[in-house]
């Protein structure tokens, strides 16, 4: 019985948060990783591409809630995805006429154009400001919990409680269809074999006739399209402020480098190393080594490797062992 | 070429003199707020607050042989401590402000105090900053605020907790210097009481996860978990995080996470927490409501009390050391904010200073029941309130 506690302590406080925090980072890493493979710059922008998408799908949301639209127990929001996916494909892809492909045709240096998405993030963010404010905005509704800690316990009789969210259930479910597609769409059709083409290099897929705009074009909207729904799934689970959004660039790059610049699957691999690093390396074992040992033995300490003052440093350390011993990343990507 | 030169420069020491007569009569005073950067939008009612009570000592002509207060105003940013210190810097060396009514977050205070008011010799009435460590600075006796210090705020929910019967919690507090000294002091209050501290985390505002802090603050237990942050920030995220997971129910709030917007994102949840925020009650109150509502103030924003009683007792020293000078208010705030002397009220600063024309005392009460203690800080009224349905009731003063 005590194991089962300690499951659950572990399952509760380590397990279920770090899944669904690293659901959505590495969301966020695909679209990062995705510019790097394909666009071959770092998009700094990316973090508040996600904030004005995901502004984009909080209007709709409240649009569809004013009109009482609903989804029963899941939140409208998921509804209000694909509109939040025009409002960001529609800002990104003027972007790149306006900004992006200015330099490209200059091939400018890549350091240039990471500058020149710094700009553009500042920009960004200047403007969801200007359309929602700074402040903290909710528009999540429907049932908050699949299960919650109370009537877990109440349901089993054990000590520990167990909270599913519904938002943390749905994050996983809809990261994972996401990526298979993503994934069946760079394998199995026309234009995801020609992006991994221009990918591998640009002259020889030019010369064999690929449409170079083409590929940029599907290519942000792929970006688009990770971006909110990343978005809108860390909005639903946390809440939405410009600022955090922002905030979060820092995670998602430190995701895509672990992972291998370029390499979509270690986009993931790295969001889940992140997410579990920052989340279990700090993890305070007192209570499931309570649970776990008898009494006489039980700490009295809190069993903590590193203060949570450290959770950051963590994952910074990895990152910086990862660059020295595997600059490629763990999964092969691009050398950073 | 040399004409041009020597013509501009006699133009300038004429100006120069002009400037100076034209205002031999004014006394300037530096009213330096937070007016852009993190609390930008609690910072225009506190500078009309403050210039209301100048303009009330002005407009009563009984100040100093019609001497005139001038306000210069300053940005203090909030976080940029080298923009506060060459704004304050300006107004003392440039316009020559004789006191400070200013700052307001306590690092730029902090910064503004030991760069320039105690090099230059010029007094400072903070209305806003209340990180206990500026009870200890280095102030030559120049430095007074009108707000509490935080080191009161800690033995307050510390008593609470007492009251309470409560004897184990879990404190988690925003890593700023606001944050750090306010949990500095709830545990070396609460440790007095004979309470125990499980574990003392600190959380970083605007972060994307707050999974691991709850982890570990829920592995080392506690009755209620103290949260010593911001409302719209870290804090809110700390105790959502700990809703969700099951590890709090009950949560001790700080004066910074006092706002509705809280209550409106997670009020059903939170009944049965409480905790404490600076209030002020009683005629004071009323009476510089009254008389900010006429000018077309809001009186209801933060500290906008505490700024005019900051502006007024700046006045009021002045006119006890008989004098519109920095020394005149620094020898003479604590002697007209505290007892003896007949209690004045917003509104009747015009009375006051025919009181201490004619050598009478003074006991400034004004909006805030004004009374410095130690160092020249205010002892500070809380109020202690309780969540019941969704909204905060007040269950005592402290």
């Amino acid at each position: 019985m005590d194991i089962v506690n300690a499951l659950v302590a572990l399952a509760n406080f380590v397990l279920i948060p770090a899944v669904a925090y690293g659901s959505q980072l590495a969301l966020g890493a695909l679209g990062v990783t995705l510019i790097y493979g394909i666009l071959r710059f770092s998009n700094f922008a990316h973090g508040d591409s996600m904030a004005w998408g995901t502004m984009c799908a909080v209007l709709a949301t409240w649009g569809l809630q004013g009109m009482g639209v609903s989804l029963g127990p899941l939140p409208t929001a998921l509804l209000a995805i694909p509109a939040g996916i025009l409002g960001a494909a529609a800002l990104l892809l003027a972007t790149d006429r306006v900004v992006y492909r200015f330099y490209r045709a200059q091939k400018a240096k890549p350091v240039i154009l990471v500058i020149v998405s710094m700009g553009v993030m500042f920009v960004y963010n200047g403007l969801t400001r200007f359309v929602i404010g700074p402040d903290d905005q909710r528009f999540a509704d429907g049932e908050r919990f699949i299960i919650s800690a109370l009537d877990f316990r109440a349901m089993t009789g054990l000590d520990e409680g167990l909270a599913i969210k519904t938002t943390q259930g749905i994050t996983v479910v809809v990261a994972v269809l996401v990526v298979a597609f993503l994934f069946w769409f760079l394998t199995h059709t026309r234009t995801g074999k020609s992006m991994r083409a221009y990918s591998d290099n640009e002259d020889l897929a030019l010369l064999s006739g690929i449409n170079p705009e083409r590929v940029v074009l599907v290519t942000w909207l792929f970006v688009a399209a990770l971006a909110t729904i990343a978005g809108v799934l860390y909005g639903l689970d946390k809440s939405f402020k410009p600022f955090t959004y922002f905030q979060l660039l820092l995670p998602i790059f430190a995701s895509a480098i672990v992972g291998g610049m370029g390499s979509p699957l270690g986009a993931i691999a790295g969001g889940y190393i992140i997410a579990f690093s920052e989340v279990g390396i700090t993890y305070a074992w007192k209570k499931v080594l309570g649970h776990l040992l008898p009494e006489s033995l039980e700490p009295s300490g809190l069993v903590q490797l590193l203060s949570t003052d450290y959770k950051f440093a963590v994952s910074f350390v990895i990152l910086v062992i990862v660059l020295l011993f595997r600059p490629t990343g763990l999964f092969r990507g691009k050398s950073v | 070429m040399k004409k041009w030169l020597m013509a501009s420069a006699a133009t300038l020491i004429a100006a120069g003199t002009a400037h100076a007569e034209s205002h031999a009569m004014d006394a300037r005073i530096g009213v330096i707020l937070s007016f852009t950067g993190p609390i930008e939008s609690l910072t225009p009612p506190m500078g009309e607050s403050a210039e209301l009570a100048l303009t009330e000592v002005n407009e009563s002509g009984n100040f100093l042989d019609g001497v005139t207060l001038v306000p210069e105003r300053g940005d203090a940013t909030c976080v940029d401590s080298s923009a506060a210190t060459a704004a304050a810097e300006r107004l003392v060396t440039t316009d020559g402000v004789v006191a400070i009514m200013g700052a307001d977050c306590s690092g730029v205070t902090g910064a503004i105090l030991t760069n320039v008011a105690v090099p230059n010799g010029v007094p400072m009435i903070s209305p806003a900053a209340t990180s206990p460590g500026l009870s200890t600075t280095e102030d030559n006796g120049l430095f007074f605020r009108t707000s509490p210090s935080d080191a009161r705020q800690g033995e307050v929910l510390a008593g609470i907790l007492d009251e309470r019967g409560i004897s184990e919690v879990a404190v988690t507090y925003t890593n700023n210097d606001y944050g750090k000294g306010l949990a500095d002091a709830f545990a070396a209050s609460f440790e007095e009481m004979g309470g125990t501290i499980t574990l003392s985390a600190p959380h970083e505002d605007n972060k994307a996860d707050y999974s691991a802090e709850i982890g570990a603050l829920a592995s080392a237990g506690g009755e209620v978990l103290a949260v010593l942050g911001y409302a719209d920030s870290g804090g809110k995220g700390m105790i959502r995080s700990a809703l969700d997971t099951g590890a709090f129910d009950t949560f001790m709030l700080g004066d910074g996470m006092y706002a509705d917007s809280l209550l409106a994102d997670l009020g059903d949840y939170l009944d049965g927490s409480f905790g404490s925020v600076p209030w002020a009650e009683g005629d004071g109150t009323e009476a510089f409501t009254e008389v900010a509502t006429e000018a077309g103030i809001n009186a209801e924003s933060s500290y906008t009390r505490e700024s005019y009683d900051a502006a007024a007792l700046i006045a009021l020293a002045m006119m006890k050391g008989g004098e519109a000078s920095s020394a005149a208010v620094a020898a003479n705030v604590m002697d007209v904010a505290n007892a003896p002397g007949e209690k004045i009220l917003p509104g009747e600063l015009g009375k006051a200073l025919e009181i201490l024309a004619d050598g009478g005392e003074v006991d400034y009460v004004g909006a805030t029941n004004v009374e410095l203690i130690g160092p020249g800080e205010a002892a500070g009224t809380y109020r202690y309130y309780e969540i019941k349905d969704g909204a905060f009731e007040t269950v005592s003063f402290k």
